[in-house]
């Protein structure tokens, strides 16, 4: 089990408009099919503390970054299209 | 557009670009959004750029730069590029977010700007920022690649300004040639949502680059609907507007100012009108440069700072030339007075040229221009805006108290037809026409005033004369309806004046013949007088004697009657 990796994500939305609220979703549901018990979601919401994603250079927004493991990978958009997310992440499906 | 327009005029923001502001009445719609379209390298970046960079340093507008298509560095290379300064204006009035989509992005479904605007929405409290600038929002819109998607941002974009209550610039792509309908349906959509539309094209003519700027619309305002030539110079972009020119800023002048020829002043009744603008045409070589000249140093003279622009010479050689009849303006050019410059005919855009003399003509306070020759702006690949240009020069020169003199080649040298290929003449206040007379083997200059406003002319021609001192003008005669110049009119002064002298001559001889005559017949009478005195004193003598023998007799008688002892006594 020490050979599958452990998933860090970090989720930017702004508030509850309706791409983000289907990013939070799709990306529960892709972790809940695909990594189950081996991933991490911080979420930042953008209207809530927007100097830190200014800081972090996001501004489209959703953006979902994987800093762990590596390489860093940034997707934007709400996650509709599974196949390409996992392609990005390197997971089989 | 749900938002309504504020009553009455709405506020201008200055974007202070040379031009703009006039063409606008002001400048952009403060609070609102104006779209700047073009194509590639048609100045929209610099448009934006500048508008922002006035308002945060000179009208204390701070502002802030959303870059989508450029790195902040690069942008701020084309700023210190064009002498504007921005680190000092980066410490609170200027804010550069980088926005350019990375490369490496992945998308994955549907996005939106909310996000960025929120950011920007507390950045742009914090520094009460009142402009900002979408730099070619088209590339962020291009990777939502939904029309839909489109179309909700740009309305979400719009929507959030006019909340800020920010001056918006929003850049974006167009292919002038395509318009707007098939190609981009996003700019279209947003040109009816925008408060100002502006469009931005660069082409070539004959290789010579042109830039046009058209405010396409403004809402609530009135502004300057045609397409004004613009330029991208050493210190950023200026418009040549055109609301700038028509009003001159003083009314007609009677104040007359010396053309440098003393006959010329006579013959225009005391010289240019001050603010006049007057055209020299000519073939080669008929001394338009010359009558330059004259006037430059009459100008200078008088202590007027003044700007020599030359086309054909290099300046040096000009006041070496110009030298040669006597116009010594070497010692204005080192007091000061006169500005000399030379200015290639071959290269750059009449536009680009009108906006160096100009600047040049403002640098130096001018108030007397000389372009020599004004024809090199209608040169290969200007011809289509040489006229306006020329049309331009002359407002401007009218509006800034400049007295302007511009010669004109004509091409043609055979026809001697008046035409002039940037149709100023029927601008211009005075029009002086130079041209050669050849004839017994010689070519003399005649000069005619053709046109002189407001100003009881000469109609004669005249002939010009250069000597090594001085240009003067010369009375021509005319003999059997020709006229006569060069050793034709100096042989006829001659035989004039040869004319003259015998007569005088005549008169002098007869004069003194008749004295002659005179004191002649006074001797005469003189004699004859005399001649009278002798026979009166001789009469007078003659009676005397008489009466005395009769006395004498009668006292003879009577002693002898005394003696005889008569008695008849």
């Amino acid at each position: 089990m020490s050979k599958r990796p452990h998933f860090k994500f970090r989720l930017y939305v702004a508030g509850d408009s309706p791409n983000s609220t289907q990013a939070r979703a799709n990306l529960q549901t892709l972790c809940a099919t695909y990594l189950p018990d081996r991933h991490e979601i911080e979420v930042v919401d953008v209207l809530c503390d927007p100097k830190r994603a200014l800081a972090d250079g996001i501004l489209l927004t959703p953006t979902l970054i994987k800093y762990s493991p590596p390489p860093i990978r940034k997707i934007i958009g709400n996650l509709s299209q599974t196949q390409t997310v996992l392609t990005a992440l390197a997971l089989p499906d | 557009m749900s938002k309504k327009e504020p009553a009455g005029n709405p506020l201008k923001a200055r974007t202070g670009i040379a031009g703009f502001d006039e063409m606008t009445k002001g400048g952009l719609p403060r609070g609102h959004t104006t779209l700047v379209e073009g194509g590639a390298g048609s100045g929209k970046t610099i448009f934006a750029l500048q508008a922002l960079v006035n308002g945060a340093r000179d009208y204390n507008e701070p502002g802030i730069f959303v870059a989508f298509e450029e790195s902040p560095k690069r942008i701020r290379q084309h700023a210190a590029s064009f002498g504007w300064n921005l680190a000092p204006l980066e410490k609170e009035k200027l804010f550069f977010l980088d926005a350019q989509p990375t490369p490496d992005l992945i998308q994955s479904g549907s996005f939106d700007l909310s996000g960025m605007l929120a950011m920007l929405g507390v950045k742009a409290r914090e520094m009460k920022a009142k402009r900002i600038v979408f730099d070619a929002l088209d590339m962020v819109l291009a990777i939502l690649n939904d029309p839909l998607a489109v179309k909700r941002e740009v309305y979400r974009l719009h929507e959030w300004l006019l909340a800020q209550e920010l001056t918006a610039v929003i850049t974006a792509k167009a292919d002038p040639n395509e318009g707007t309908a098939a190609g981009e349906p996003q700019l279209g959509f947003m040109q009816f949502m925008v408060d100002c539309a502006v469009t931005l094209n660069h082409g070539t003519n004959l290789g010579v680059s042109q830039r046009n700027l058209r405010v396409v619309k403004y809402r609530g305002s009135t502004f300057s609907e045609n397409e004004s030539p613009f330029l991208i110079g050493e210190n950023g972009m200026e418009v040549a507007g055109e609301s700038e020119m028509v009003q001159p800023k003083r009314s007609a002048m009677r104040e007359r100012v010396s053309s440098g020829v003393k006959r010329l002043d006579a013959m225009l009744g005391g010289g240019y009108y001050r603010n006049a603008s007057v055209l020299i045409t000519g073939v080669p070589g008929t001394a338009k440069s010359t009558l330059g000249g004259a006037f430059a140093e009459a100008a200078c003279e008088r202590g007027e700072p003044t700007l020599f622009v030359s086309f054909d010479s290099k300046t040096d050689e000009m006041v070496r030339n110009l030298s040669s009849v006597g116009i010594r303006l070497e010692r204005f050019v080192k007091s000061g007075v006169l500005r000399m410059v030379w200015a290639r005919s071959l290269t750059g855009s009449a536009e680009n040229h009108l906006m160096r003399i100009k600047k040049i003509a403002k640098e130096h306070h001018a108030r007397c221009v000389v372009i020599d020759p004004v024809s090199a702006l209608s040169k290969s690949g200007n011809e289509n805006t040489a006229t306006s240009v020329a049309e331009r020069l002359l407002d401007w020169t009218k509006a800034s108290d400049i007295t302007l003199l511009c010669t004109s080649l004509l091409v043609d040298p055979g026809s001697q037809v008046e035409n002039t290929p940037l149709q100023i003449s029927t601008l211009s206040d005075t029009w002086i026409h130079l041209n050669y007379q050849i004839r017994a083997g010689e070519r003399n200059r005649g000069l005619s005033i053709i046109k002189s406003r407001g100003t009881a002319h000469s109609n004669q021609v005249r002939e010009l004369i250069l000597s090594d001192a001085c240009i003067t003008l010369t009375d021509v005669y005319t003999a059997g309806g020709e006229v006569l110049m060069g050793t034709l009119r100096w042989e006829k002064e001659r035989a004039e004046q040869a004319a003259r002298d015998e007569a005088k001559t005549v008169a002098e001889q007869r004069q003194s013949k008749l004295l002659t005559e005179e004191a002649e017949i006074e001797a005469r009478l003189k004699a004859v007088q005399c001649e009278l005195e002798a026979k009166r004193a001789e009469k007078k003598a003659q009676t005397q004697l008489a009466t005395g023998r009769a006395t004498e007799q009668a006292r003879r008688g009577k002693e002898m009657r005394k003696l005889r002892g008569s008695d008849q006594a």
